[in-house]
């Protein structure tokens, strides 16, 4: 019963040691050029975080210009300047940068280096029991490559013409004959394309090669699953974007026309390539990427909320086994759906068939694996702890997101629903409230496991709740215009439009939304920063949770863990009967168990 | 705590970590030249007819020829150089080593033979699309012969210390810069037809 008390003894042992290869290893190798998987999952977590509350921060921009159109905005708009917004009210061609930027940003910038970057360096380790990643350097090299994609993208905001404009999608022939900031986003992208390959590559050697003895793949956790099939997508639907940017490189740098179509005209002139190229194959090589991409953003939050939910219904998940083979079937399934995002482009009916069959068929997993969580609930003993509450949260969130978008997968249903509001309410239900939700989980369920140290649940909770329901103020009348037929490419949201007159009135209320979504987040940040040094102290195990990582100090020293952990049943062994305890964590020995 | 597997293998799996992660490694390569690959075919059938030229009229197929022979070499003398070490003779393997990277400069010269002519001749990436997949296909593949022997050419000099305090550590690395290369000189004969011959 020893291993729920804090532990301090073999870590104190050690300490010296520790100490000692710190300071011999000096600030920047310990802290900025680290090799420490743990260090390097920080640095991922709170960069992902600042790019998550930049993107935001666009978005409230975009936010004021459809509320109040051409309106100019108090206070902070004259700082922007007269190129951007003259008077303090905003261009088309600036509205445009933020719109392209934001869904880069929050996408490649956020999501993805939080979710994978952050809590696959950080837990999944810890998880396998392992002391560190397979390849440690290839894991600094990894953030770093993120880091230089980053600042390349922020930077792009500063080049002649501003940054991106052409959407987060890119979309030729518009983004070959876009500005210079269009060269600088293929850069960066080629830099987070680096950075996630070095990372998957690691991942995958890490769950294969370093799992602890005992811990055979059907003992892991659903989380480091979670992991390894995300970490499949990176590592084979990356690289044809990669080979897409290549050749739209091309197109820009060298006046090649891989995307340009023969023929086109450009303001009233020919435009001055030599044509022959095919615009649709960047959509086809763009969503190749990102319809896998969905589900890069999407997996690491079932990971988490199954961690979340398993520990605070003090019981096991239902359908563990279901649940992986689902993971396995909806990640190779995700690589034939891409052409789902295309029905507008008439690629004719045979290849819409054969879409949105797929389309229905991958469905089928992401149903599962909703369905087992939901079931998971039953007749628990539910702790509604704050991580706890934002993974419930999860659940409706992601199924709203997900059955929006059975229409969209439709071709029929699409073709009148392509680019309005409602794929916006659609895809930002399953990554905002979905995928950004369960992150929060993951923060706060995990934050005693980093610092040593429980974060607030009184703010958490004022956290929480205000998030839930400002969040849905934004999205869920997006559906609403949507189906009116509000398209989403509006610069003033549809004010000049006849048939948006009955639908415009939301848009104030979702930007009133979305700001008020932004003070709920006050809560978070206080609590962040002062849990860190005035938080609760806990013990190494303070969820009373079953996995490994529970078995390492807080915060575990380099290397990991004190004595090298065995695990000896699977991951979910709550209120196992007989045992004086409702967990019997993994690494407990068998004759301890009884 | 150490990290386990580096040199030795894994017991369950039969793999140590180099090994596991460079066939990961060439699996996003192989997704990388497939999507150009792929592009290509989708180009060629688009265009319109009559207009897609034949490899041959335009490039030097003698040249790649011989640039096709240099790298097959290559591959050849990269097997010598890891079996030399197998068989514990490190100056076979420097000599091996050697002539692999020397084969990679061979490749790179012809390679800018190749290229200079086009430029001189005003064949651009924007002259045409067939044109530009040969430049794009041809120059990313160069920059991994490059990439190839940067590689080789370290584990041939200062990165051949290794061989002293760990020789099973190098050996594997040895190995897995092989089978990259091994992939570069595979990339080059899907090129070499589909672009000089068909």
């Amino acid at each position: 019963m020893s291993i729920i008390e804090p532990k301090p003894a073999p870590a104190h042992h050690e300490a010296p040691h520790e100490h000692a290869e710190h300071q011999h290893l000096g600030f920047w190798r310990q802290y900025v050029f680290s090799t420490d998987h743990k260090v390097i999952g920080i640095q991922y977590a709170v960069t992902g975080l600042l790019f998550l509350f930049f993107g935001f921060c666009l978005v409230m921009l975009m936010r004021w210009q459809l509320a109040f159109p051409g309106r100019a905005l108090p206070l902070i708009g004259k700082l922007f300047g007269e190129a951007r917004m003259p008077g303090g009210s905003m261009l088309p061609e600036f509205y445009n940068e933020l719109g392209a930027m934001h869904g880069t940003i929050m996408v490649f910038l956020g999501v993805v280096p939080l979710a994978v970057g952050g809590f696959g360096n950080f837990v999944l380790p810890l998880q396998i029991g392992a002391p560190d990643m397979a390849f440690p350097r290839i894991n600094m090299a990894s953030y770093w490559s993120y880091f230089l994609g980053g600042v390349t993208m922020l930077a792009s905001f500063f080049v002649p013409g501003g940054a991106a404009q052409s959407g987060w999608t890119s979309y030729a022939p518009l983004s070959i004959i876009a500005g210079q900031g269009q060269t600088m986003w293929l850069f960066g992208m080629i830099f987070l394309i680096t950075s996630s390959l070095l990372g998957s590559i690691n991942f995958i050697v890490t769950t294969v090669q370093l799992r602890a003895p005992g811990l055979t793949f059907f003992r892991l956790p659903f989380f480091v699953w979670a992991q390894l099939v995300t970490s499949f997508l990176l590592l084979l639907a990356f690289p044809p974007l990669e080979a897409a940017g290549i050749m739209q490189l091309m197109d820009r740098l060298a006046g090649s026309s891989f995307f340009m179509p023969s023929g086109l005209v450009v303001s009233g002139q020919a435009a001055a390539y030599t044509g022959g190229g095919n615009p649709l194959l960047w959509q086809h090589l763009f969503w190749f990427l990102a319809h896998p991409e969905v589900y890069v953003l999407i997996l690491p939050a079932f990971g988490i909320v199954a961690e979340v939910i398993a520990n605070n219904t003090r019981k096991p998940l239902w359908g563990y086994k279901l649940m992986v083979y689902a993971l396995w079937f909806l990640g190779f399934m995700s690589f034939v759906v891409w052409a789902h995002h295309m029905f507008f482009t008439g690629m004719g009916t045979t290849m819409a068939a054969f879409f949105q069959t797929t389309t229905m068929i991958i469905s089928i997993p992401s149903v599962v694996l909703l369905s087992s969580l939901l079931i998971s609930l039953w007749g628990g003993s539910i702790r509604f702890t704050t991580p706890m509450l934002f993974a419930l949260a999860f659940l409706p969130m992601f199924g709203i997101g997900g059955l929006t978008g059975l229409p969209l997968g439709l071709s029929a249903a699409d073709i009148p629903l392509h680019d309005t509001y409602y794929v916006i309410g659609h895809f930002h239900y399953v990554v905002a409230p979905g995928t950004l939700f369960a992150l929060f989980a993951g923060i706060y369920y995990w934050f005693p496991k980093a610092t040593g140290r429980r974060m607030s649940e009184r703010l958490g909770k004022l956290h929480f709740w205000p998030s839930l329901i400002f969040i849905n103020g934004i999205f869920m009348p997006m559906f609403i215009q949507g189906l009116a037929g509000v398209s989403r490419r509006l610069y003033d949201g549809g004010a000049s439009y006849d048939f948006a007159k009955e639908v415009i009135h939301w848009n104030v209320f979702m930007s009133v939304s979305a700001w008020c979504l932004a003070l709920a987040q006050i809560p978070f940040i206080i609590n962040f920063f002062r849990s860190i040094k005035h938080g609760e102290k806990v013990g190494d195990n303070p969820w009373e949770a079953t996995t490994l990582e529970w078995a390492a100090p807080s915060p575990p020293p380099h290397g990991n863990f004190a004595t090298a952990p065995e695990a000896y049943r699977g991951p979910y062994d709550y209120s196992v009967p007989g045992h004086p305890t409702d967990f019997t964590p993994q690494f407990l020995a068998a004759q301890q168990a009884t | 705590m150490e990290i386990p597997y580096t040199v030795a293998e894994r017991p369950d799996t039969g793999l140590n970590n180099g090994k596991i992660g460079i066939w990961l490694f060439l699996a996003s390569e192989v997704m990388l030249f497939g999507a150009l690959f792929a592009s290509y075919l989708m180009m060629r059938i688009g265009a319109a007819d009559g207009t897609w030229p034949r490899g041959d009229s335009i490039l030097n197929v003698p040249l790649a020829t011989v640039n096709t022979v240099v790298l097959i070499s290559s591959s050849v003398t990269m097997v010598m150089a890891w079996a030399s070490l197998k068989r514990n003779d490190f100056r076979k393997f420097r000599l091996f080593q050697g002539l692999t990277v020397l084969a990679g400069f061979g490749f790179l010269t012809i390679k800018y033979i190749e290229y200079s002519a086009k430029f001189h001749h005003h064949l651009l990436p924007s002259t045409n699309t067939f044109l530009a997949i040969y430049f794009t296909l041809t120059g990313l593949h160069g920059l991994h012969v490059i990439g190839g022997m940067a590689i080789n050419g370290y584990l041939w000099g200062p990165g051949s210390k290794l061989w002293k305090t760990d020789p099973e550590h190098f050996t594997n690395r040895v190995e897995n810069s092989g089978l990259f290369w091994h992939f570069v000189d595979l990339v080059w004969i899907f090129l070499f037809p589909i672009l000089y011959l068909l």
